[in-house]
């Protein structure tokens, strides 16, 4: 079998050759005759079979030619230069890069195109002399590079990269290098002339570049710790807020007095190698979004007909979906989502709901009949009257619910901080009980030992363990495609004692249905006739029973007739065959054996009944083993919005405590997840539609699967590759002793403020012992963490060759 | 000695060069996308010029090789 020169997929038992080349679709074959007549066929010699197969229908793309649409896409638009920034999903080689680059190759009107590789978008400047909107998107569409434009790029508001941490890190570690480069001859106490000359300057040297590390950079942890303490709990920045400020004041005392160097250099070394656990922390996907509504699922703009006044005819079109109002009239062709509730005017609609509801089926409907937004028309093109506007719809107004304006972090305590109330209520009564005991010794020294303890036991290992495990953990589910919104997510999973599944396209692929047939056998040429008469539906069981079938002969034809939710006939030489439900194949018959709930098409030839095929969704592999692993300790619920056919399935290969629920609407998923929490369960959702979007919100932890994660999902903490199913029960293992360590590294911490409370509190704590002790400890933990953590990776990254190497042979 | 004042005055202004070039770089955002220029940087200008005579070389090569 050979492969496509440009994409790399099979090429069918015939390929499309030209220039000695195979390609599996003229599509393929096009793209490669363009790059190759502009020169641009280095592209093939960067990375092997790069491509994408090109889209073909370019009636997608209509609504840019409106010119306010394309206004409010472009990021710059003056006189003849035009900006727009274009997110491409099939960006995925150096060599997209490449040709993405280069595109002003192709059309002299396009001046320069810049990728962002990470973000997966291309931001092209263009002139608009000669040129449009829609032109260049019809052109990258054309070359297998089709821009992905939603409801979410009109409304979004140009966003500034927030860089503050990156600045605050930047002072700290600048100014950490040159205090510690100052106060390094009094380390050594040289009572040197000219050092003892020198020291003043030093030291208000250090003074200064220590004024914008402890009120700039440190600024969050100040702030923090007053939220933190007008709301009367104790988070982990309130003792670091008190070391730093008692650092700062103790150290400008020292030197205003003459007293001594001052911890300067410890300070700024604190500050920095917290804002650097804190930076480590923030591992971002740029090509993933965790904060999707529908908004990003919705096209921006859908055909309007307007009606002509003079004429009693329609004229199409292209309007904004916010400008559409009830009782506006709009043409939805094949394939094309609906945006609004739409009562059905003409044609016969098939609208899968799958998106929306998670039934695996798409239903028929007749004029006259009510549609949700949400729904996606298979077949033919039909004619809706709008009911109510995009924000006011059925699937819309799910976001509407409290639950989306609250943001999680704040729901539940983390680790840290509930180690931190301990601790700094124990540090404050150690360094009071240490001043009253030094007030009795000696008097003069007691102040110093006060802020001596404060200094020496400010958290830093405590606050940096937790940040530099879950970092580590964060890029680790990342390298096994497991992509985690935050480091929190990973605290709340280790938690997790109560898991729902969604069923369609989460427990179940999308892609694979196993179809089976019962009955009379068929002879060869009902076969082939069975094959012609399913290659003319465009109904989606014909195209995956065609697809099963299609090595049969294809013959043309007679008759061929198709009734929109019943069935289809074709006729050729005489015999006639029906394909479709049990009525329709028997004239109105019911069934006598009915096959109740399950997805099943009949056939009948020349009017005798022949048989049917059923149609199972096929479940993931190894879902039995994830059940059976994760159900120890833990609930364990699928929560379907179809209907029970498959229940008895269900209960034959899952565990016998699953709790299984169908017929679920997006709002009970939620509120069964909320009464779950209510009952004090920790409740991790598994889901992948937007029927899903509510529960996944709502739960502590919302995993949205996916086939292909460059395709969007809906709002969630984590992105979960559908492939790494299976291990889902190594993850959450992970993130359990991932936690585990995090509490050894507290004790290992609390060890190194024993030692230090130990200085401190015989008043010996001299500059130089906070200088080696903080950054020791620090670092210590940091090294700690990042390999235990390694090892734990380790174990994760072990089971993918085996695993994968299974799954080829 | 007092030398010192000078270096000192010197060592800092050096160090401030480079913090600003620093914060002025993140500012023009060259920390957002840290991968692509990495890719760009190896492409030279690799235009096939003159498509025919770049499939005539590959003919005198399978020639070569045959």
């Amino acid at each position: 079998m050979e492969n496509c020169f440009h994409c790399g997929d099979e090429c069918p038992s015939t390929p499309i050759s030209y220039q000695d080349k195979s390609f599996c679709c003229h599509g393929c074959k096009t793209v490669y005759e363009i790059l190759h007549d502009n020169d641009l066929s280095y592209y093939y010699d960067l990375e092997k079979s790069p491509g994408t197969s090109p889209l073909l229908s370019s009636s997608k793309y209509d609504f840019l030619k409106n010119k306010k649409i394309e206004a409010q896409l472009l990021e710059f638009n003056e006189q003849e230069t035009q900006v727009v920034s274009l997110l491409i999903p099939s960006i995925h080689c150096s060599s997209c890069i490449w040709v993405l680059e280069n595109l002003n190759k192709l059309h002299p009107a396009i001046k320069t195109a810049q990728v962002n590789f990470p973000k997966k978008t291309v931001r092209i400047t263009y002139s608009s002399k000669a040129y449009s909107l829609y032109d260049l998107v019809i052109l990258l569409a054309k070359i297998g590079y089709e821009p992905y434009i939603s409801l979410d790029d009109a409304t979004k508001k140009k966003s500034s990269i927030d860089r503050s941490l990156i600045y605050k890190l930047g002072v700290a570690g600048f100014a950490f290098g040159n205090i510690m480069f100052l106060s390094f001859p009094e380390y050594f106490e040289v009572n040197d002339f000219w050092l003892d000359k020198f020291k003043y300057l030093f030291r208000w040297l250090m003074f200064a570049f220590a004024v914008p590390v402890a009120f700039y950079s440190g600024r969050d942890y100040f702030i923090s710790a007053y939220k933190g303490l007008r709301s009367g709990i104790l988070n982990i920045d309130v003792p670091i807020a008190m070391g730093i400020l008692v650092l700062f004041i103790r150290s400008t005392v020292e030197i205003a007095m003459d007293w001594g160097t001052g911890f300067f250099d410890s300070m700024a070394g604190l500050v920095f190698f917290l804002l650097l656990g804190k930076f480590f922390q923030q591992k971002t996907y740029a090509f993933l979004s965790f904060e999707r509504d529908y908004k990003s699922y919705f096209p921006i703009a859908v055909t309007r007909l307007v009606k002509n006044s003079a004429k009693a005819n329609f004229t199409e079109e292209q309007t904004q979906v916010y400008e559409l109002k009830k009782g506006d009239r709009i043409l939805l062709r094949h394939e094309e989502l609906l945006p609004v509730d739409a009562i059905l005017i003409k044609g016969k609609a098939l609208i899968d709901y799958s998106f929306v509801t998670g039934e695996a089926e798409p239903v028929g409907k007749v004029s006259g009949d009510q549609l949700f937004a949400g729904g996606r028309q298979q077949g033919n093109s039909i004619e809706v009257e709008v009911l109510h506007a995009v924000e006011q719809s059925y699937l819309t107004q799910l976001w509407s619910n409290e639950i989306f304006s609250k943001t999680k972090q704040s729901r539940f305590e983390s680790l840290t901080d509930s180690i931190s109330k301990r601790f700094t209520l124990s540090l404050l009564s150690i360094a009071v009980v240490g001043t009253i005991v030094w007030l009795f010794i000696d008097p003069s020294k007691a102040l110093n030992v006060f802020t001596a303890v404060l200094i020496v036991a400010c958290p830093c290992a405590i606050a940096l363990a937790a940040p530099f495990t879950l970092g580590n953990l964060l890029r680790i589910f990342g390298k096994n495609q497991l992509y985690l919104k935050n480091s929190g997510v990973i605290e709340q999973m280790a938690r997790i004692d109560t898991i729902v599944f969604d069923k369609t396209g989460t427990l179940t692929t999308s892609a694979k249905q196993v179809i089976s047939y019962e009955g009379m056998e068929l002879t060869s040429q009902e076969e082939s006739l069975l094959t012609s008469t399913l290659r003319s539906s465009n109904h989606p069981l014909s195209r995956s029973l065609y697809e099963m079938l299609r090595n049969e002969d294809i013959m043309t034809l007679d008759d061929f007739d198709e009734e929109v939710g019943k069935g289809i006939i074709g006729v050729q030489n005489n015999q006639r065959i029906k394909i479709g439900s049990y009525t329709f194949v028997n004239e109105g018959e019911s069934p006598s054996n009915p096959t109740h709930n399950q997805t099943a098409v009949h056939v009948s030839s020349n009017e005798t009944y022949k048989g049917y095929f059923v149609f199972k969704n096929e479940y993931r592999q190894g879902i039995q083993e994830v059940f059976k692993n994760l159900k120890e300790g833990r609930k364990m619920v699928i929560l379907s919005g179809d209907n029970e056919g498959e229940k008895a399935h269900l209960e034959e290969l899952l565990p016998k405590e699953t709790q299984l629920l169908f017929n679920q609407k997006p709002e009970d998923k939620l509120n069964f997840i909320r009464q779950l929490q209510d009952e004090h369960r920790t409740v991790m959702m598994v889901g992948d539609g937007l029927n899903d979007a509510g529960a996944l919100q709502q739960s502590d932890v919302g995993i949205s699967l996916s086939e292909n994660v460059n395709i969007f999902s809906p709002a969630c903490d984590g992105i979960f590759d559908a492939s790494r199913f299976q291990e889902l029960p190594e993850f959450i293992d992970l993130s359990k002793k991932g936690i585990r360590t995090i509490n050894q590294a507290f004790v290992f911490s609390l060890c190194y403020n024993l030692i230090g409370l130990g200085f401190a509190l015989t008043g010996h704590l001299a500059p130089v012992v906070a200088a080696i002790l903080m950054p020791l400890s620090s670092i210590s933990i940091v090294v700690f963490t990042t390999i235990s953590t390694h090892f734990l990776g380790k174990k994760l990254e072990k089971s993918i060759p085996g695993k994968s190497r299974r799954k080829m042979s | 000695m007092s030398i010192i004042y000078m270096l000192l005055g010197i060592s800092v202004v050096v160090a401030l060069i480079f913090f600003v070039a620093f914060i002025v770089s993140v500012r023009k955002g060259q920390y957002d996308d840290t991968y692509t220029p990495s890719v760009r940087m190896l492409f030279d200008d690799e235009l096939v010029k003159n498509p025919d005579a770049s499939s005539l070389d590959e003919q005198q090569k399978t020639n070569h090789i045959n």
